[in-house]
Formats: structure tokens, sequence, C-alpha cells
């Protein structure tokens, strides 16, 4: 039996008929090829499905679609288009601050999240608020690097990070 | 000689990079085909037993399903695969098919494949089977698994011994007689796994009009899959089709052959329609290749003066009921008795090696393949002898480190190595960490009840390996690499390359080579790979071959082209081509740097007006290479890792608090991608050292199946890592590039392990087990 649906996602007013188990991320994946979304445990511990819902960062993986009737949600490929993480896509890119890319959405949910918490996080902070994220394949550094440049330069602190 | 050095050694940024942070990375989980159909499996519950009754028919009429198959409805589709190479003399594996027959031969093994309109759907249809297994006594532990009597852990072999050999120089036994120390030690090491961010994904779609196999296939070696497919289900190589998109990571983890993988090819076959299967993580668990499991007993002897004579290893190591295919799960055994004392003056050895069948998921290659294993152990053994001898650990690397002047070596287990940097790698690491300094805060703070560690080891890492790898032992494994490079009419470079990209960079640094040899920028050179019909056929990226290897195929395929266009200029220009260079996207004079001509414009004759080109003259702007290493049989790279650590003594828990590591890659290509690969290495090897364990209880159930239960090195847990390089350049190729993908991961888990022991040694306790758990750290210290 499909539920209606309808909910606000980047930006865009969606009306979709969902099954009560579709998950918001099969929904964003599968029904609005919305890809950017990654699916690496499906049980909420590695952090590469995260939204935001209402501006807060959520597993879409633990959300029903039917849940997040009603609310908005932002995903990697509307925080991309609308620029609002570009400064921290540049200090990714600069600091080669991810390899395969699958964990690459979560970490800038993340890292976005916590700037606008906390926009001079201590390295142990980031460290800290990176806890629900998995990188198979960096070495976390260079992720870490990449967020505490960004906050000197939200900050308008001259100079680079190291 | 490179005749540029503009783009070579540069940190250039990756330009894949852009798709990921915007969200547009193409995975194979992301693609969706018209009438795909998705996968699912009933798997054993049980770790062995007898399948006595299995019905099916509920699951058929599900909603959604549309076939359900069986081992006996499937397996006829296929030709069974046996891991086993022809030079591991002796070595023995059962046959190995698509679905389980008549026994279970693991937790996971898959008896049931259903096909649905949605994999939700086939999920529902798995609960619907009726599967009723006879339980039998399960092969668990390895030692045990050797006991007369005890049953074979799987059909088609005549008993649980895998593989056996022994590698000793005739001196071995007078070397212990004569030395004045002796040290030795038992270690145990973990079951763990690649926990790649993406789990396997596939998408097999056979076209019964054209008699096409398309297969969308996270893997790193689309060739070999190429040739597995084709012989396997009995098609023509030129008919299939293997496509690697970007892949999730791999780490050595998605270029063996799966159950799940070919029963996607079979199925498509059959129904003349796309199949799609992604594990799920409980799913990957128990059907990706698990690693390591080693039991080793080991000794070393020295002379009085502390310089090692010999060592002489025992390795146990337990791979589950098959060994792979088509790589072996002999493999890492055979590496890591081959690598024990490697960066030591050692003159004899004996490694005994006894690979053993068990009722568990395969183990097979993984990042770093044997080598944490020989590091940790002869490391270990290093640092237990330097304590007898009251030798700094340093002092004791000193005396025994191969000489920097002392090449070309051969090593006790015979391995060739032409010019490695260990002694000035250790002075390096020595100030880079300020030693003393550290050294003198550990004795302060020990006085405060704070116990710190500091660790040492060194390694070599085996790179850029020809055909002695699996070639000789009948693999159809490519041992080299090719690359088509052409100029296009426009004047752009186009690279189509047999190395792959899984995140390392491979685009990258082939696009900063190949930029070097024409004259143009890295941003002018577009670079494909992963896919078998528009990439020249190779080994691709495995065992840290993608710069070496494939650096000096692109290299080479670079020079080739140049000498065309530079032949073809002399042509238009009625010069010289001797006194023609290319640079910064023209052809030159060569002594004053003058442009002659664009590339653009070369493009423009040789493509829309080869008419006006001297009679006879070649307007191909396309050429090919294909390389394989023929100098010494690999590559070998050195460098040293250090660990400061901080044990509690009394929860057991340990922070690591610095990492750091002199890496010797030969010449580097791109010193911001070379880091992170090293960074990324060495968390791959803390992991296992601390955390990361495959679980199993008596009967064979794994017990911590999931990403909750399991635990994975997460940013919080991980230290800052420090990392300097010293360049030695192969002399074996143009370009000199070694490989450096898994010196991280070789020796982390050996430098952590005895930063945790010297933090305890004061109290008197010793681990010699991975991971370094809370618990087992304790027990170490008699707590508990
Ligand atoms: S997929 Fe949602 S947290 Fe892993
Ligand atoms: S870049 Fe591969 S998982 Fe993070």
């Amino acid at each position: 039996m499909k539920t209606d649906i309808t909910l606000t996602i980047n930006g865009d007013a969606v009306r979709e008929a969902v099954e009560p188990r579709t998950s918001l991320a099969d929904l964003l994946r599968d029904n609005l090829q919305l890809t950017g979304t990654h699916l690496g445990c499906e049980m909420g511990a590695c952090g590469a499905c995260l939204v935001m819902l209402d501006g807060a960062p959520v597993h879409a993986c633990l959300v029903l679609a039917v849940q997040a009737s009603g609310h908005k949600v932002e995903t990697i490929e509307g925080l991309n288009e609308r620029g609002l993480i570009k400064d921290l896509q540049e200090k990714f890119h600069d600091r080669n601050a991810l390899q395969c890319g699958f964990c690459t959405n979560g970490m800038l949910m993340s890292a976005q999240a916590l700037l606008l918490d906390n926009p001079t996080p201590s390295r142990p902070e980031i460290r800290e608020a990176l806890s629900g994220n998995y990188c198979r394949c960096t070495g976390y550094e260079a992720i870490v690097d990449a967020i505490s440049a960004t906050a000197k330069m939200r900050s308008g602190q001259a100079g680079e990070a190291s | 000689m490179i005749p540029s050095k503009n783009h070579i050694g540069q940190s250039h940024r990756r330009k894949n990079a852009f798709r990921h942070l915007a969200g547009r990375g193409r995975f194979v989980t992301d693609l969706a085909l018209p009438r795909m159909v998705h996968a699912a499996f009933v798997r054993s519950p049980m770790a062995k037993g007898n399948i006595v009754e299995l019905d099916v028919s509920e699951a058929a009429a599900a909603s959604g399903v549309v076939r359900v198959f069986t081992a006996e409805t499937l397996n006829h589709t296929c030709v069974p695969w046996t891991g086993t190479l022809d030079h591991f003399a002796g070595m023995q594996s059962g046959a190995q098919n698509m679905l389980a027959s008549n026994e279970v031969l693991w937790v996971g093994h898959p008896v049931v494949m259903i096909l649905a309109h949605s994999r939700a759907e086939a999920e529902d249809a798995c609960e619907l089977v009726m599967l009723d297994i006879e339980d039998e006594d399960a092969v668990v532990d390895g030692d045990a698994a050797l006991v007369k009597g005890t049953p074979l852990a799987a059909e088609g072999i005549n008993s649980n011994m895998c593989f056996q050999t022994v590698l000793e120089t005739p001196d071995l036994d007078d070397a212990f007689t004569r030395s004045a120390h002796v040290v030795e030690g038992k270690f145990t090491f973990g079951r763990h796994t690649a926990v790649t961010l993406e789990p396997r994904a596939i998408i097999a779609d056979f076209d019964p009009s054209t008699g096409q196999l398309d297969v969308h296939h996270g893997t790193q070696t689309p060739y070999q899959f190429q040739d597995v497919y084709a012989r396997h289900f009995g098609l023509s190589e030129g008919r299939v089709r293997v496509i690697a998109p970007d892949i999730g990571g791999s780490f050595g983890m998605k270029l063996h052959v799966y159950h799940e993988e070919m029963a996607a090819v079979a199925a498509s076959l059959m129904l003349g329609r796309p199949v799609r299967f992604v594990a799920d993580r409980l799913e990957s668990f128990v059907s990706d290749i698990h690693a390591r499991d080693h039991r080793v007993t080991a000794r070393m002897a020295l002379d009085a003066e502390g310089g090692i004579l010999a060592m002489d290893v025992d390795d146990m190591t337990q791979i589950g009921a098959f060994s792979s295919y088509p790589r072996t799960s002999v493999a890492e055994g055979n590496q890591v008795i081959r690598l024990m004392g490697a960066p030591y003056q050692m003159p004899d050895y004996r490694g005994r090696l006894s690979v053993v069948f068990q009722n568990k998921v395969q183990t097979s290659q993984y990042r770093a393949v044997g080598h944490p294993i020989a590091c940790a152990v002869t490391e270990a053994l290093v640092d237990r002898a330097a304590e007898l001898l009251d030798l700094d650990p340093f002092e004791i690397r000193r005396r025994n480190l191969l000489a920097d002047d002392a090449y070309p070596h051969i090593s006790a287990t015979g391995y060739q190595f032409e010019k490695l940097s260990h002694q000035a790698s250790l002075e390096k690491l020595h100030q880079m960490i300020g030693y003393e300094a550290l050294r003198a805060e550990q004795i302060a703070l020990r006085k405060q009840g704070i116990y710190r560690g500091i660790g040492i080891a060194p390694f070599v890492e085996i790179t850029n390996p020809g055909a002695a790898f699996y070639g000789i032992g009948g693999a159809r494994i490519s041992a080299q690499d090719g690359a088509v490079i052409r100029l296009t009419p426009a004047g752009d470079v186009h690279c189509a390359i047999s190395v792959t990209e899984q995140g390392q960079g491979t685009e990258t640094i082939i696009a900063q080579i190949v930029a070097d040899q024409l004259g143009v920028t890295p941003d002018q050179v577009k670079v494909t790979t992963g896919d078998t019909d528009n990439t020249p056929s190779g080994g691709a990226t495995w065992a840290c071959r993608g710069a070496g290897i494939g650096g000096e195929t692109a290299l080479r395929a670079g020079r080739k082209l140049q000498a065309q266009i530079l032949t073809l200029a002399g042509e238009i220009l009625q010069a010289d081509p001797m006194h023609l260079a290319l640079a910064s996207g023209a052809v030159v004079d060569k002594t004053t740097g003058q442009e002659r001509i664009t590339l653009a414009e070369i493009g423009r004759i040789a493509t829309y007006r080869p008419d006006t080109l001297p009679k006879g003259s070649d307007n191909s702007l396309t050429a090919a290479q294909h390389f394989a290493p023929s100098g010494y049989p690999f590559d070998f790279t050195n460098g040293i890792q250090a660990s400061h650590v901080e044990v509690d003594i009394e929860t057991g828990v340990t922070r690591l608090l610095k990492h750091w590591v002199v890496e010797d890659c030969g010449r580097i290509i791109n010193p911001l991608l070379v880091d992170e690969q090293i960074r990324g290495g060495v968390v791959q090897g803390l992991g296992p050292a601390f955390f990361e364990e495959c679980l199993y209880d008596d009967m064979g159930q794994m017990t911590n199946a999931s990403l909750v239960d399991y635990l994975v090195p997460m940013a919080g847990e991980m230290p800052d890592i420090e990392i300097a390089h010293i360049e030695t350049p192969t002399l074996d190729t143009i370009l000199g590039a070694k490989g450096v993908g898994e010196a991280g991961t070789a020796a982390a888990g050996a430098a952590a392990m005895n930063a945790v022991n010297d933090a305890l040694r004061p109290l008197g306790a010793r681990i010699s087990q991975t991971p370094m758990t809370p618990l087992r750290i304790l027990t170490a210290l008699g707590h508990v």
C-alpha cells in the first residue's frame, strides 16, 4: 500500500507515492535519482547517507520517507547547486580530502553542520564532530585540515590552516 | 632523462574530485538500466551442514519475484573455478560454483538466488524459502583442523592443509648454535576485512539480440573479469565488456571472484536482462574476503653485539573453506614468510608456512598482502633483542639495517633489492620525531603514572610486480599494462590506459606524465580508465603497479606520440625533427624555444587537410604502447614508521598521539596524492592493530557482522600523521617510480605494537596479539 507524501527537496516541492518502509535514502536515490546520497551500512553507522532535514544532518537510511513528509530536505546536490558549500568543496579539493569519494557527501554534511554550530572548531572538535562518518580511504587528516581551513576562512582569519 | 619536469613531481589536485564533491560520482550502485532486476541471496545460517530440503515454490510465487535459482538450475551454466596456482607445489582447494549444492561450508554461503523487481521484494521472497540443513561439525580453528580425525572443511580436498612450504638457508641451525642471544615470541593476528565504504556491486547486462554481455562492475581489475566471464560462461572475449566506473574503495577486496557476481552474470545470460546485485553491509561481512588470520611462532638469533644472524619462523594461516580465485589464498602467507627480516642484513633464515582450511568465509589478498604480519613479527623480535641487550631501538636498527651502499642485495628469503635507503630513513625519522625529547618526556610522565610508548618499524614494500606473481603459476592475470594516446583534431590529448582509478589519483598522475611528454598541461589531457572496450588490456591497479607500471606505460606512449608529432611537424615545416621539441601546446625550436606551429594546427592539418602533407607522410596522431617490467622481478620500496601512544593502565584503552612515516617510493609524481595515500594506508594498518576483528564463536558463527559491532577507525581515534620522503628512483624504468599504496599499511601496526609494548615495559607486561583491545591489554597487565 503506497502513501502519498509531499516534501521540499532542495527547494523544490516533491509529491511521491511511497511504501511505508521506503527510507528517505531510497526515496532520494531510487525515486528521484539524487544519487549523491550514498549508502554504506543502512544502519546509521557510516554517515555516507547524511542529508539535511530542516537544516540538521540526519541519516537518510534511518529516516522513513513518510516521516520526512512535510519537511525540508537538502541533499548534496542542493547544497552544491546553491553554492552553499563552495568554500568547503574547494578546501577539500586543495587538501585532497577525498579519494574514492563515497564518504564525501556525508563528510561535507557533517562539516557544514559543525561550522554552522561552531564556527571556530579546534582540530579535536572537528575529529569529534566526524564521529559518525567513516572514511576508508583517507587518513582523516586531510578532511580535518580542509574543515579547519574553511572555518578559518569563514571566520575571516588570515592564512591557511596547516 | 625526463625531457620536461613541469608536471611530474607537482602537487596537482585531482580533477575528478570535483564530481565527487558535487555529489556527482557515478558508482555502479547509482546505475539503473531498463528491464533491470534485483538479486538477493538466501545464505547458509550455519558454518557446515548438509542441505536436506530446499523448497523455493512459495518464494517463486511471491509478489515481484521474477525468477528463483538454485544450484540445480543455475550452476550448470558456469565452469567451476578452483583457486590454485601451479607454482605453489602441492596446493589444493575444492572446486567452487555459484550456489551451494549439497553442502554449505560457511555462514553466508549462498544457496538460493532470487530475482525481483526490487531488492526489497527479493529479500521478502528470501524469507519464504524453506531451507533445511542438517548441522555438521564445523572446522573453526586452524590448529584443530590439522588434528587427525578432524572432519574435512570442504568437499574435494584430502586434508585440511591447503598448502605447506619451507624456505631455508643451509646454515640456519648453525647460526642459532653460534648465536650469543636468542629472542622469541608467539603472535596472533586477527581476521579482519576490507570494509570498503561502497559494498560490492555489479550489474550484468546480457543482450541476446547481439550476444553482447556488458558488466558494470565495481572492481579494480576489469580485464581480469572480462577474461573470467568469457571463459567460465563460454563467451567470446570480444563480446564481453567490463566497465568499472567510480569505485567506492577496493583495497584488493574487489579483485577476487565472488559467488554472487558470477551468479548475477549467469542470471543475466539466462534472462537476457540486466541483473543487479549490491551487497548490503551484513552480506559484505559474510561474503567479502577476510584478511590475515595468522598464528606465528618466531625466534631470532643474535651475536653478542646485537647483530641479527637468523630468524626461524612458523606461520599458520587460516583461509576459510576454499582458496580464493584466481589469485589463491596462499599468496598472503607466502609473502609473510618471504618478507620476514627483509630490511636487515640477516644471512640465515627458515620460514615454514601452513595454510589451513576452516569453515569460514575465504581470506585473501587485501592491502599490503603479508607485509603487516612479517613486519610486526620481525620488529617485535628486534625490540625484544634491544631490550635484552640494553640497546636503544634506534641503535639496534642502525647496527642491522642494510647499509645504503650495500646494493644490489639478495635477502635470505631470495628477494633481490635494487637499491633501498634504510639507514637514511632511520636517521630522518630520528630527527623528525625529536626522539631524545620524546624519551625524556616519556620518563618524566611515567613518574606521574602516565604510560606512553614510542615504537618504530622499518619496512620494505613489494611494488611493480611482473609475471612472477601470478602469471608463472598459470593465472590469467595480466603482467603488463597498455596505453593509447592520441592528439585530437583540436590539439587536445586523450589517453586511454589500463590502470584503474579507485581514488588514488591514477587519472591525475597519468595526465601529469603524459603532459610532460607532449608539452601540454595536465588539464589538456583527458584520461579514460576502467572500460575494457575503450582502453587497452592490462593488469590494472593492484599490488602498487599503477604509478610504476601504468605511469611508465603512459610515459613511453607519450614519447612515441611525441616522436610522431615531431616527424609530422618536420614534414610540415620542412625542418629536421631533431631540432624541434614540444612545449606550451606547440612545436618549438629546440634551441631557441620559439614557437613553430601549434598542436592544434598539426591536428587540423593531419585531420582535415592531409592532402597538403608531403606524399607518404603518416598523419596518424595516435600511439599505442604496452609495457611490462623486465628488470628486477619487483621494485621494492622502503621506509620506516614511528608510533607514539599512551596506554591507560586502568582501562586498557590506548590513545594514539602521533604517527610518523618516512617513505622512499622512488620518483614521486604527485606529493599531495602520495601523502594522502600513505595516510590512508596507515589508518588501514592501525585499524586491525587496535579495533578491527571478525569475531567467530565455537560454532563458526560470525558474531559481529555489522558496522555497529565491527569497529572501524574513526577520525577521533586516529592521530595526525606526519610524512617525509627520500627519493631513490628505480633505474629499471625511465620514470623511476615505484608504488606507495601499501606502505602505510605495511608497518603501521608493527610500529603501534612496539609502541604499546614500550609503554607497558616498566610494568613487566607485553602484548603480542592484534587487535590490541583494552581487554587484551588488561590481560597482559594481569588485571583480568
Ligand atoms: S548508510 Fe546511513 S549511516 Fe550508513
Ligand atoms: S574517500 Fe573513500 S571512503 Fe572516504
